[in-house]
């Protein structure tokens, strides 16, 4: 299968390593110049730039969190003039208010070719018509498939998520080859497409998924259902959107693209760094970001790295799915949601002094369900029936505006939410990803 | 005047009309009336009772969520057509039903109903008015 860039993907170790070594040398000093807090934190370490002398250093430097995002909201994690940034995203931080990221030009370029790679590792090329059902906008995922997959040369079919049928059809009638969502949103489709559809009228060869975690067994699910094959898509906004890591043809890990992001798993609680092969928290530093760089920067994401060269013959180190999180985030319908978030809403529409809640996920035909169980307070009660279905429309629509996706909520009776040691167990994700 | 309603907050899970029940039976309480409203969600049980400020307390130390609010009282003859004059008279008024309900008294003569509308002081003028039988508060409620 094609490489697209053969001369880093496939770039021996040591000559990589240098490379890594040199960018990052440059990044921590262009950073230690222009990020404030970054600067802050060298200081509070007794670090100066010329400390770090290549990737052997990394793990002095100060690690960064998505808390750093919100407290520098918006634009004061930047290493450029805004006059260099040409684009903005944003997703959803720990609180309600979200978190912005940018890039320059040559930002998204170096993203398109992350999506490039990706894309061509899956077999894609400019032959292909790809139909990016992420989401557009301030999301990364839409636009960051749209401008990889257009750079690439293939034609571009930009449908961005929702309305079923006709994602399906546009499947069908612009015969789409390669389909790029999240992995619960193509078994969704898939369902359909062999309930009411004939699958012969598909041209679908590929599919591009990622955004939520997802098993072997799903892709296995994907695959036979729609006779296609199924690669995995990995990315965060704070780092840079998807295809900061990647399948390729033997789909036995993501290839990170080392080039431009250096990988760590560290022990979540200590920050100590662990050794090859460890399960631990993903921890990664860009090395050749402008607008929005990142030290060391605390992804929550548990997984393990394997650096056994692959079959491909890239020899980027491989990521295996992430396992899990190290902290209390939710992914639902692709969507991160932290029950803090949840709870601030609970204090603004002063539902009771201490709201009580419960947040429930499942996944039912595919569909992540989800259901957020509030104690009914003196507040909101009311002899009348409407006041109270008013008042939880009101709860779910301003949850919806906060979160991007709407719960069913569900009152319950004062101390009915189960609590250990005196604390309420806040999330229950029921969620069997088969 | 207007006669004490005690709502109760329901979770929709069995066995919680049962606990309201067995609450009051157990500390003396008489329900005079009762009515269930319900949506797929959660339920609200409304009680007339004989000593609703006591109800009220017992309620409240046992995690209940609860609410005492107004209602009109009135007396109805028990025979086919006993409600319409009451109920016309608040149609040509304008004033909007939010719920009813009825229950059998002390006879079987008269029957009584419960109303709860938009504009309670002018509904009841004009019951008064109108010589539409008010149950009085005395009449219902005990000293608690």
């Amino acid at each position: 299968m094609a490489i697209f860039n053969e001369k880093y993907e496939k770039m021996e170790r040591s000559e990589l390593e240098k490379l890594q070594s040199e960018r990052l040398v440059s990044q921590v000093k262009r950073m230690y110049e222009n990020v404030p807090l970054f600067k802050k934190r060298m200081d509070e370490a007794n670090l100066q730039p010329k400390d770090i002398k290549g990737i052997i250093d990394i793990s002095k430097l100060p690690f960064s969190n998505k808390s750093d995002l919100r407290d520098e909201y918006p634009y004061g994690l930047f290493a450029v003039p805004m006059k260099d940034v040409v684009r903005l995203h944003a997703s959803s931080g720990t609180t309600g208010k979200q978190i912005v990221v940018g890039y320059t030009e040559g930002d998204l370029k170096m993203w398109s070719e992350c999506v490039e790679r990706a894309l061509n590792a899956a077999g894609v090329n400019k032959d292909d018509f790809v139909q990016v059902s992420y989401g557009y906008g301030l999301f990364t995922g839409g636009l960051g498939l749209h401008d990889g997959a257009t750079k690439l040369g293939a034609t571009v079919i930009p449908t961005s998520t929702g309305n079923t049928q006709r994602q399906i059809q546009t499947m069908i009638d612009f015969k789409s080859t390669c389909f790029c969502s999240t992995p619960s949103y193509l078994m969704q489709i898939s369902e359909i497409i062999n309930r009411d559809y004939d699958k012969n009228k598909l041209s679908l060869k590929y599919a591009i998924l990622g955004g939520e975690p997802w098993t072997n067994e799903m892709r296995d699910i994907i695959e036979k259902s729609l006779n296609i094959k199924a690669y995995d898509i990995y990315g965060l906004s704070e780092v840079m959107g998807p295809g900061v890591s990647y399948e390729c043809e033997y789909q036995d890990g993501m290839h990170i693209n080392e080039d431009m992001f250096i990988p760590e798993i560290i022990n979540p609680d200590t920050g100590e760094v662990l050794e090859d092969g460890s399960l631990g928290e993903l921890v990664f530093t860009t090395i050749t970001k402008e607008a929005f760089p990142l030290i060391r920067y605390r992804t929550h994401d548990l997984c393990r790295l394997n650096k056994e060269k692959c079959k491909c013959g890239r020899t980027f180190i491989r990521m295996e799915k992430p396992q899990g999180r190290s902290d209390d985030m939710l992914i639902i319908r692709g969507v991160n949601v932290f029950p803090s978030q949840i709870e601030e809403v609970l204090l603004k529409e002063r539902v009771g002094i201490t709201p009580n809640y419960q947040i429930i996920v499942d996944r039912i035909n595919n569909n992540d369900t989800f259901t957020i169980k509030v104690e009914m307070g003196d507040d909101l009660f009311s002899d009348d029936i409407r006041t109270i279905e008013k008042a939880t429309k009101s709860l779910e629509s301003s949850i919806r505006s906060t979160l991007g996706i709407k719960p069913n909520v569900v009152l319950v009776s004062p101390g009915s939410i189960e609590r250990s040691e005196g604390k309420a167990k806040r999330v229950i994700d029921n969620r069997k990803l088969i | 005047m207007f006669v004490k309603q005690v709502s109760i907050f329901l979770e929709n899970k069995p066995g919680r009309i049962y606990d309201v029940i067995k609450l009051l039976g157990t500390n003396n309480i008489d329900i005079k009336a009762l009515s269930i409203a319900d949506t797929d969600q959660f339920g609200i049980a409304r009680l007339i009772l004989n000593k609703p400020n006591t109800a009220f307390n017992i309620l409240k130390e046992n995690n209940f969520i609860v609410k005492i609010n107004d209602v009109i009282a009135i007396t109805v003859s028990n025979k086919p057509g006993g409600l319409i004059d009451a109920l016309s008279l608040l149609y040509n008024n304008n004033i909007g039903i939010e719920y009813m309900y009825a229950f059998v008294g002390d006879s079987d003569i008269n029957a009584s109903v419960i109303l709860k509308v938009d504009n309670m002081e002018d509904a009841f003028k004009l019951f008064e008015k109108n010589g539409i039988k008010l149950l009085s508060s005395s009449l219902v409620h005990e000293k608690d």
